[in-house]
């Protein structure tokens, strides 16, 4: 490292070389996070199919392996998709926006990705350590709606315009949740950044983790994430049985890849999320031996499987909601759990330390 | 020229650019598109001051809420350009007017003897660990308290008074009261009727 940083300011001179020194440094960095995340994304895209389709008494994809493996049957395809996807022609429809029709995966990938710089992934790596982590991703997410809704305005066509109407408002809605919900997270943990929030959860054992205190939250904040990504049930922006595809009817090949890709890695960001706030991030459940011999990336690792599991089961399991049914979710039922859930946290911050430091209260409010 | 200065042309160059396309961009959508580059990018000059939570907040309110309720409108207008273009003269004396005052103000703050730069010295570096969201957080609630709770009870009538202004009773509509629905019991549904079976002819 010293020696690259040498190597830099002797090649670029004493006032570019330490500039670039970082900028290489967090190319680098950035590829380190990027490339894992999108073998996270093909293999989620595999796991999904496979899981559904046990849940569906099917067997899912099992023909495609490396080598002529046998029982590696299926662990290639998500390879041969990419393959597949690159090869195809991109078709831009007479009469669409061309320079938006070709910005609007971009704009739909960009953010997903950008969200990443601040997210931790152990108590020393992060990428950008940041005051106003959480901040920064919710604005971040909220930026990922205009790539679906420029998608269905440029593709000229009108499945792709309801699609995206739908999107937009839909979206719009749930972030206010989404943020109300970690609100009550950044009052029980006095600080906006990811790491710090963590680190407000340790203490012994899983009973620390906020997903105690805030477990109405919790689950406000992770269906709020499923309405965002616009998976099933809330994948009414898609809609393939009223239009079509929705936002991404006119798309094809890598074009539609991205948006596939985006909203993987979406989802893969939200789960990351609810992890690092509700579940504990990188710690441990029990403070003692065996588990605390595994090491912490292991453990975030498990708990952000454990939650994609839960949006692939939701998909699986639940129909799609009616669009007004949505909205009332949001408004009606999600806002104003989360505003009482802030009075309910702001006045057990205000009791006296008497009480705040006793058994449970003081497992969360240090 | 150090590295900050060149962030910061580049990005005053971007925002200057794609402030002139909002006002001369042909197509509405095209300008709503140009002015959330013009609040990305000023909210990247604003990272440059230090002011992150300013920043990131524009981004997450202007960019991510405001401008995506503009789009959604804006996308839905069937306009007809020839028509926007029709009274371009007759409003132009009244434009230029405005855009003179502007200057002028703008020049008046920029050029006078209390407001220039010579006048602010450039507030000192803060250490990397320096959070001004709890200071704003400070300030707000401490002796900015009447005035912020002021624009708060001004933005709850506004709530109100948008909601007043779109809420009225129309007959015919198909809405569901959901309460209504899930009381709903099978026996309220389905009725079970006992059939003799038929004789084949």
């Amino acid at each position: 490292m010293e020696y690259a940083q040498q190597l830099f300011g002797n090649f670029f001179g004493p006032e570019w070389g330490p500039v670039l020194y970082v900028v290489a440094k967090d190319v680098l960095l950035i590829f380190a996070i990027v490339l894992p995340l999108m073998l996270a994304v093909a293999y989620l895209t595999f796991a999904e199919r496979k899981i559904i389709a046990f849940m569906q008494m099917r067997v899912g994809p099992n023909r495609v392996t490396f080598f002529g493996i046998p029982w590696l049957g299926g662990w290639a395809q998500p390879i041969a998709d990419a393959v597949k996807a690159v090869m195809k022609e991109i078709i831009i429809p007479s009469g669409a926006n061309k320079v938006l029709f070709v910005l609007a995966p971009v704009l739909t990938f960009a953010p997903a990705l950008a969200a990443w710089a601040v997210v931790p992934f152990s108590p020393e790596v992060v990428l950008a350590d940041i005051n106003a982590g959480l901040l920064y991703i919710l604005a971040m997410t909220s930026m990922g709606v205009y790539g679906v809704i420029i998608a269905g305005w440029a593709s000229n066509s009108k499945y792709a315009f309801l699609g995206a109407m739908r999107s937009a408002a839909q979206v719009v809605s749930y972030e206010l949740a989404m943020g109300f919900a970690l609100v009550c997270v950044l009052m029980m943990s006095q600080s906006l950044n990811l790491g710090d929030i963590v680190k407000g959860q340790q203490g012994g054992s899983l009973l620390n983790w906020y997903v105690l205190p805030l477990f109405p939250m919790f689950l406000v904040y992770f269906i709020s994430g499923v309405a965002e990504t616009n998976r099933a049930p809330f994948d009414v922006a898609e809609g393939e049985s009223e239009i079509v595809a929705g936002f991404h009817v006119e798309y094809s090949g890598m074009a539609f890849t991205v948006f596939f890709l985006a909203e993987y890695s979406n989802m893969i960001l939200v789960a990351t999320l609810a992890t690092i706030i509700f579940l504990g991030g990188w710690l441990p459940p029990i403070n003692i031996a065996p588990f605390t011999l595994i090491p912490g990336f292991i453990w975030l690792i498990l708990k952000i499987g454990f939650l994609l599991f839960c949006f692939l089961w939701f998909r699986a399991t639940f129909p799609r909601y009616r669009y007004d049914q949505i909205m009332r979710l949001g408004w009606k039922v999600f806002i104003p759990i989360t505003l009482v859930w802030i009075l309910v946290i702001g006045l057990v911050m205000q009791f006296p330390p008497s009480i705040r430091n006793a058994f449970p209260l003081n497992l969360w409010f240090h | 020229m150090s590295f900050p200065d060149i962030i910061f042309y580049f990005f005053s160059t971007v925002l200057v650019a794609s402030a002139l396309g909002v006002i001369t961009a042909r197509n509405p959508v095209h300008s709503a598109l140009l002015l959330v580059l013009a609040f990305f990018t000023s909210a990247g000059l604003w990272l440059l001051l230090e002011a992150e939570f300013l920043a990131i907040t524009l981004v997450l309110v202007y960019v991510g809420a405001v401008m995506v309720l503009f789009l959604f409108v804006v996308m839905m207008l069937d306009i007809n350009l020839d028509y926007l273009r029709e009274g371009f003269w007759k409003w132009f004396p009244f434009g230029a007017f405005l855009a003179l005052v502007m200057a002028t103000e703008m020049a008046a703050v920029l050029m006078g003897k209390q407001f220039g730069a010579d006048q602010m010295p450039a507030p000192p570096a803060r250490a990397a660990d320096y959070s001004n969201t709890k200071e704003l957080g400070r300030l707000i609630y401490t002796e900015y308290v009447y005035a912020f709770e002021l624009a708060a009870v001004i933005l709850l009538v506004a709530i109100v008074a948008a909601i007043a202004l779109t809420l009225r009773q129309r007959i015919g509509t198909k809405s569901m009261d959901v309460a209504k629905q899930v009381a709903v019991k099978r026996e309220d549904r389905i009725r079970m009727v006992s059939m003799p079976s038929e004789k084949k002819e």
